[in-house]
């Protein structure tokens, strides 16, 4: 059976639109295309290589856990594969395939032509940051994690957000009342103080960041889903499905939130660059993931502390900016192509 | 013979690849009346809008023709010199009174205004002169009104002071683009008759633009038909009504809703009787005073038998919208409603939903009442998913097919989306989504409103081919008197809010009994 993929003529419209906005276009291919990779970092910048033919037999480090002694060596602990002992006691009898970067995030290179941090070599294009790790490396991990924790933020704010907005947008009244002052509330927390208190109790990792971060963001969204909701719901259409039967879920769902689902896309972007924004300065001040972790926030703090070594903070601020900039443009082009003023039936 | 004040020759205007208007002309002579007539989009605004160049540059053009006012070509004239005609010589009078007016402005400043701008009038003048055209266009209470704001008129008086600003200049020309379509019945004939004796005091010329014949043939003297850009007949209005020529123009001219409805079953049995039903909407008040109510429907009360049509008539704000909302429980309302003996006023949500099914509705805009993301079969087929979910995708299908065939639409273009379809094909959808349910009644607030006169009679006719079809009970809500007798067996005519006449449509079309009902089918059939 083929699936025939059927879009509604307003969406391909849109499409042609942001299609037709080369500038945005393209960012978001290179975007997507710089996501995809670094989704496969461990293949690209890795300690341990990809594949190792050894005594006939096939081995791959990365998934599986070898001892030394697998390779001839003489302990149990997991072989060191750039050990030159090591190395050689595997060439000897087999090959194996290097990913192009020969580094992980956290391996240390104590074979540095010049104390740490040293200077980019052909070794390590981006040369290493202060104790001695690849600042290209990190770079690749940093920024898998930055996005990575940017959209799983992102989609489930938006989900809580269209939710709560929803809500208060349909049935308005009291609903709409006391969530509104609970919102206004809860916003005037510091959130910045309340990570820093939290920080010092329990130490935060990727999952505890996102769900403290979560609390707080969920509110960017509420406001202009609950004016869409509040307007459709007295549309024409909203009303004849009500006489037609239609159970609140059903009108909800199907009828008003693809009009609020216009909002949410223009400015799902623009959320995604204020996720990404607030781990990486909360990384440089130091109050973010765990230490030893890859991100731009700590290479920035890097680059700041060893001015010396300008390839630090170069990296940081040029992968910063791009990523930030490739964003911006992706969401301009999606809000032009939702404006309704310029895209129309 | 003059020549002639203005003249209008082989006037093209495009936009984009677009040609709106197609080679139009004609002359008008000062002091005259000449309507422009045809159907929206027919390119009569457009028309009207090029003589003063107000029309937006550079996506419109001129790619040929010559507008020539009192001898001057004014295609070929620059901005400044034609700002000293716009609203000097020429005057302009919208549609909607609401958004024309500047809502920040008294009345004596938006008139002033125009004194100020083309006749250099001093501060201690103005006053004098405003409550001079004040009382030219007919408000009694002159003085008092030069402080009002737009918000505090009502739209009629809204469109005197509109008119007021236009004739403040003297001008020799007014171009009036649908002056009455947004008033009330009665209010569109006073404003009508102002107009008319204005024109005669200030010897000037009118250009009316309208779709509504029945003014043309009261007000104008020569008339133009327009059709698609085009100018299909011109002459004498005299002439044109008595002899058309043009096959658009016959079908123009015998597009007045006529008939009567079928005769009516005496033993036919009730399916919805409303009983002291009464809307409040509560007023804002200040903190901790007594609430006050807004009573929007007062104490009203009727019957609807199978297969009757019951008219619903009135002026905007008499409350029928509302009616029709709290018939549908889709608005809070005092009283009892019995649809088919079951009290649904007292249904819990969850028992109303499954009661739905049998009262539809249709709705007066047929952009609005369609989801623009749906297709036409899923429009349709949504009340079969809920009320008849256990159906499979083919016999859903067939039903859609089935309710598309009964309104006369092609059921091939079920998997289009809803712009592609005219405004009377939309209503047509809107009624199928309706009836797929097989409901005992039907409520229609005003169905045809917003559509040409041509298309309204398809609509009217098909309503009553399914009435027959279906022996269905339609309430049918319009401001439309003509419409109304029709289509209706009853007629309830309604005013602010509480009922003023209810009988047969006969009778109360033929000796309306309430003063207020004379005076709206006065209104309405002398026009």
């Amino acid at each position: 059976m083929i699936v025939e993929v059927k879009l509604s003529p307003l969406t391909l419209k849109r499409w042609q639109y942001f299609y037709a906005n080369r500038r945005a276009f393209w960012s978001l291919w290179i975007f997507l295309t710089l996501f995809i990779f670094s989704l496969f970092a461990e293949f690209i910048a890795n300690d341990k290589p990809l594949v190792i033919a050894y005594d006939k037999n096939i081995y791959l480090p990365i998934f599986k856990f070898y001892p030394e002694q697998t390779f001839g060596g003489d302990f149990e602990t997991e072989a060191d594969y750039k050990d030159h002992y090591i190395q050689e006691k595997i060439e000897a009898k087999g090959w194996m395939i290097w990913p192009p970067i020969r580094y992980r995030y956290d391996t240390v290179n104590y074979d540095l032509p010049s104390p740490a941090p040293s200077k980019p070599t052909y070794e390590n294009l981006l040369g290493t940051d202060d104790q001695g790790r690849d600042v290209l490396a990190r770079l690749i991990y940093g920024f898998r994690i930055s996005v990575l924790f940017g959209i799983i933020l992102t989609l489930i704010s938006s989900i809580i957000g269209v939710i709560v907005g929803g809500i208060q947008g349909y049935f308005g009244g009291t609903v709409d009342l006391v969530c509104q002052r609970v919102i206004e509330i809860w916003s005037g927390l510091p959130v910045l103080y309340l990570l820093i208190i939290m920080g010092s109790l329990v130490e935060p990792n990727f999952w505890w960041l996102l769900g403290l971060m979560l609390l707080f963001s969920w509110m960017s969204l509420v406001s202009l889903v609950r004016a869409e909701f509040l307007r459709a719901r007295n549309f024409d259409y909203v009303k004849a499905a009500k006489a037609l039967g239609g159970s609140t879920f059903h009108i909800m769902f199907r009828h008003i939130l693809p009009n609020a689902m216009v909002a949410t896309l223009t400015y799902l972007p623009f959320i995604l660059n204020g996720a990404i924004t607030t781990l990486t300065s909360l990384d440089f001040l130091g109050f973010g993931l765990p230490p030893g972790s890859p991100s731009l926030g700590e290479m920035l703090a890097q680059g700041k502390n060893n001015l010396h070594a300008p390839w630090l903070g170069m990296t940081a601020f040029f992968s910063v900016a791009c990523m930030l900039a490739l964003l911006v443009l992706i969401g301009e082009g999606v809000r032009d192509a939702f404006d309704p003023r310029k895209v129309k039936f | 013979m003059s020549l002639p004040l203005l003249s209008i020759k082989d006037l093209w205007v495009r936009f984009g690849r677009f040609d709106a208007v197609k080679g139009v002309s004609f002359d008008l002579r000062g002091g005259e009346t000449m309507a422009l007539v045809g159907e929206s989009g027919s390119g009569k605004s457009v028309t009207a809008l090029s003589i003063l160049k107000l029309l937006p540059y550079p996506q419109a053009s001129h790619p040929q023709g010559e507008i020539h006012f009192k001898g001057e070509n004014l295609l070929e004239k620059a901005d400044e010199n034609l700002r000293k005609i716009r609203g000097n010589e020429i005057s302009f009078i919208f549609q909607e009174p609401m958004t024309s007016l500047n809502p920040l402005h008294t009345v004596e400043k938006q008139i002033g205004e125009v004194l100020t701008l083309h006749r250099n009038f001093k501060k201690s003048q103005i006053r004098e002169k405003v409550i001079e055209l004040l009382e030219l266009v007919g408000f009694t209470d002159a003085f008092d009104r030069l402080e009002s704001y737009p918000h505090q008129l009502s739209g009629g008086q809204r469109q005197r002071v509109m008119i007021a600003m236009a004739l403040a200049t003297e001008p020799s020309l007014l171009i009036a683009d649908e002056p009455t379509t947004a008033l009330d019945v009665t209010t569109q004939a006073q404003i009508l008759d102002l107009l008319k004796v204005l024109q005669k005091k200030l010897k000037m010329a009118l250009l009316l633009i309208t779709h509504d014949l029945s003014i043309v043939k009261k007000m104008a003297k020569n008339v133009v038909i327009m059709q698609k850009g085009e100018c299909v007949e011109a002459g004498l209005t005299e002439n044109v009504f008595e002899n058309p020529q043009h096959p658009y123009t016959q079908q123009l001219l015998n597009s007045e809703p006529r008939g009567i409805p079928e005769e009516l079953d005496p033993e036919a049995s009730l399916i919805l009787e409303a009983k002291n039903l009464s809307v409040k909407f509560a007023r804002k008040s200040a903190l901790f005073s007594p609430k006050t109510y807004f009573e929007a429907v007062k104490d009203v009360s009727f019957q609807v038998r199978q297969g009757e049509t019951l008219g619903i008539v009135g002026e905007s704000g008499s409350g029928k919208t509302t009616l029709a909302f709290a018939l549908l429980r889709l608005q809070e309302s005092s009283g009892e409603i019995l649809l088919q003996g079951n009290p649904i006023h007292r249904l819990k949500n969850k028992e109303l939903r499954e009661l739905r099914h049998k009262i539809q509705v249709v709705f007066q805009d047929p952009f609005g009442s369609l989801s623009p993301r749906m297709t036409i079969a899923e429009i349709i087929g949504e009340g079969l998913k809920i009320h008849h979910p256990q159906l499979t995708f083919e016999q859903r299908e067939e039903l859609i097919v089935e309710s598309l065939k009964d309104v006369s639409l092609d059921p091939e273009t079920r998997n289009r989306y809803p712009h592609e379809f005219s405004g009377g094909q939309r209503q047509r959808v809107a009624i199928a989504r309706a009836l797929i349910l097989k409901p005992q009644i039907l409520i229609l607030d005003e169905p045809t409103s917003a559509l040409d006169r041509a298309i309204q009679v398809e609509v009217l006719e098909i309503l009553r081919d399914l009435q027959e079809k279906h022996h269905l009970a339609y309430i049918f809500i319009s401001h439309d008197l003509k419409v109304i007798r029709a289509i209706s067996h009853h007629v309830l005519v309604m005013r602010h809010g509480s009922i003023v006449e209810f009988g047969p449509t006969q009778v109360v079309y033929e000796k309306p009994q309430h003063p207020y009902t004379k005076v709206l089918f006065k209104a309405a059939f002398d026009l």
